[in-house]
């Protein structure tokens, strides 16, 4: 049992109380970071403020969002937007924000890639990491049925209906995962439950080990340097600022974060208030209906990639069915990356990609495919698309096979 | 000392051993709450009047939730002997008008004499057989039974089951 004396004043009294003065020490003041680092390092704070964005504004559309397949689509459109007073400005940044998450998920993705932060005692950072891309996802899926409109109804169609693809039991999965033999009343109330609750949760619990999981291997650097950060802080609290290769989390490398989400926030609101469309799918404005598919249906910009993977499969192969096919790919496409850290079979290596003689090519191939993926993602599979489809979902599959052998190749090299 | 661990060992069996079987039950009663309603399964038996399409047209009718197709073939059209549901001189095409690939709703093209899925390019015949694209299987027929001019869609009558055996 600590001592407990007079306080000396409010903070004090909550030391002796919390020990917040430690709390803040192991949390912040001597949380180390490494100096040399660039800007694509503030990823992970802009993304928790964005976090912060999506739960503040989402809270204030839970008081007038009716779940209901009568009243839903109404309450979003009437109620929210016309009458709320600024109910059009949460719902705005609520949308625009889920879209930026995603830009910004990926910018933090291909970082991680580029600088080999996946690897040497980084694998649960990482691993943890693309749980939260997949669960972001299914919030994302979630919140996109909603609004009720026809592609909310349509994506929910399209997206439930891939788990048909189970053999044997898929169409009874179907039917239980929506709770009706077609999406309806019983499927918005539970994706609303999904959305607002139990992906919330686990989204916090797993940004929670992710920040954990950080704090052992620390954060890496630009050159990939290994120092012992140890006596690096000891340097800098001594005094020794300039030759210390490490800054506190707070306030040193925050101040410089609050710098990249101020710049980044001016971005986001010039979005919110005069870009807003691109997160507005127009079709979404007619009320859904069960009986009338749109012409043409495509997901948001940010699943176009593995949409492209599902569908590039169009013709059957060797006795398989394309349907099949493209379901394997796109399962294998939304689960390679958390397996990242054990395809590369150069473990030790963690120099940047332009340092690494094989593996830059790798990774701006890689970058170059899943932009043509989301490009033609986008575009109707007819004629010449289905072929760059087919042959850029080929390729997407055919790097990560071929990663093991290029790392493997390059460990050779290091050694000699 | 012995015994004292014996017995703290026992307690840590049986707490392992409720856990476990009420943490089955439990999300056995989880499973449950998730499948569909008795008042949507019991959604019912629909009544389809099928006297007044003309040659060549394609009617749509509602039926658990899901689009059923009706298309009465031409005389021109193919007959499939696996699919046709006859009824005196006509031949009716009697399909779930979702796209086996990914429940889309697909249309008819009376100039084309097929289905055409707008999603993803799928194409099926005036019978409901996939021609083209990812479609795996054709489209589905649902169960029926001819009641005079009329059929009745969720009742497996005796035409349904010969189709289906003919599947088989």
């Amino acid at each position: 049992m600590a001592e407990i004396r007079k306080s000396e004043g409010f903070i004090d009294w909550l030391d002796q109380r919390l020990a917040v003065k430690a709390f803040m020490r192991v949390m912040m003041t001597e949380y180390w970071i490494p100096k040399n680092i660039n800007f694509l390092w503030a990823m992970g704070v802009v993304l928790v403020v964005l976090f912060g964005v999506l739960l503040v504004t989402g809270l204030l559309l839970l008081m007038y969002y009716k779940p209901d397949i009568n009243l839903a689509f109404d309450s979003v459109n009437y109620t929210i937007m016309q009458e709320v007073e600024y109910g059009w400005l949460w719902r705005h940044m609520h949308g625009v924000a889920a879209s930026a998450t995603f830009l910004i998920i990926y910018i933090h993705l291909f970082t991680g890639i580029y600088y080999g932060s996946y690897k040497k005692g980084r694998e649960i950072i990482w691993i943890t990491g693309m749980v939260l891309f997949i669960a972001f996802s299914a919030e994302a899926f979630s919140g996109y049925m909603l609004p009720w409109g026809q592609m909310s109804y349509w994506a929910a169609q399209v997206i439930t209906n891939l788990f048909s693809g189970i053999p044997v039991i898929g169409d009874d999965v179907v039917i239980w995962i929506r709770g009706d033999y077609v999406v309806a009343d019983a499927t918005l109330t539970r994706f609303f439950m999904l959305h607002v609750v139990l992906l919330p949760l686990v989204i916090i619990v797993v940004i929670a080990v992710h920040f954990y999981s950080l704090r052992f291997p620390h954060v890496n650097n630009q050159e990939s340097e290994v120092f012992d950060f140890e006596s690096e802080s000891k340097k800098f609290l001594e005094g020794d600022k300039k030759e210390s290769k490490v800054v506190p989390f707070w306030p040193v490398f925050l101040s410089k974060d609050f710098f990249v989400v101020g710049f980044f926030m001016t971005i986001f609101f010039a979005l919110v208030c005069y870009q807003f469309d691109f997160a507005m799918d127009p079709i979404n404005f007619e009320p859904a209906n069960s009986m009338k598919t749109p012409a043409h249906i495509y997901p948001e910009w940010y699943f176009l990639w593995n949409y492209e993977v599902l569908r590039g499969f169009f013709f059957d192969i060797g006795g398989m069915a394309a349907m099949d096919i493209g379901l394997i790919a796109f399962v294998i496409a939304n689960i390679v990356f958390m397996i990242l850290p054990f395809l590369d079979r150069n473990p030790m290596n963690t120099a940047p990609a332009h340092k690494r003689p094989v593996f830059k090519y790798w990774f701006w191939l890689l970058v170059c495919d899943m932009i043509v993926l989301t490009v033609y993602g986008k575009l109707p599979p007819t004629g010449v698309n289905a072929w760059v489809g087919f042959v850029a979902a080929v390729i997407f599959l055919g790097l990560f096979i071929a990663l093991p052998f290029i790392t493997k190749h390059e460990a050779k090299g290091d050694a000699q | 000392m012995e015994t004292c661990q014996k017995r703290r060992d026992f307690i840590g069996m049986a707490l392992t051993g409720v856990t476990v079987v009420g943490g089955a039950c439990a999300l056995g009663a989880m499973k449950k709450s998730w499948d569909p309603l008795p008042s949507v399964q019991s959604a019912g038996f629909v009544t389809v009047d099928v006297s007044t399409i003309e040659e060549g047209e394609a009617r749509s009718f509602a039926w658990r939730g899901k689009p059923i197709f009706v298309l009465r073939k031409s005389a021109d059209t193919p007959k499939n002997a696996k699919r046709d549901v006859v009824i005196g001189e006509k031949v009716f095409t009697l399909v779930i008008g979702l796209c086996t690939h990914l429940g889309c709703i697909p249309s008819y093209d009376a100039k084309k004499k097929s289905f055409i899925c707008a999603c993803h390019g799928g194409v099926f015949d005036a019978s409901g057989m996939n021609t083209f694209g990812p479609p795996p299987r054709p489209l589905d027929i649902p169960p029926f039974k001819i009641a005079g001019e009329t059929l009745v869609l969720g009742e497996e009558g005796e035409e349904y089951k010969k189709l289906t055996a003919k599947k088989a």
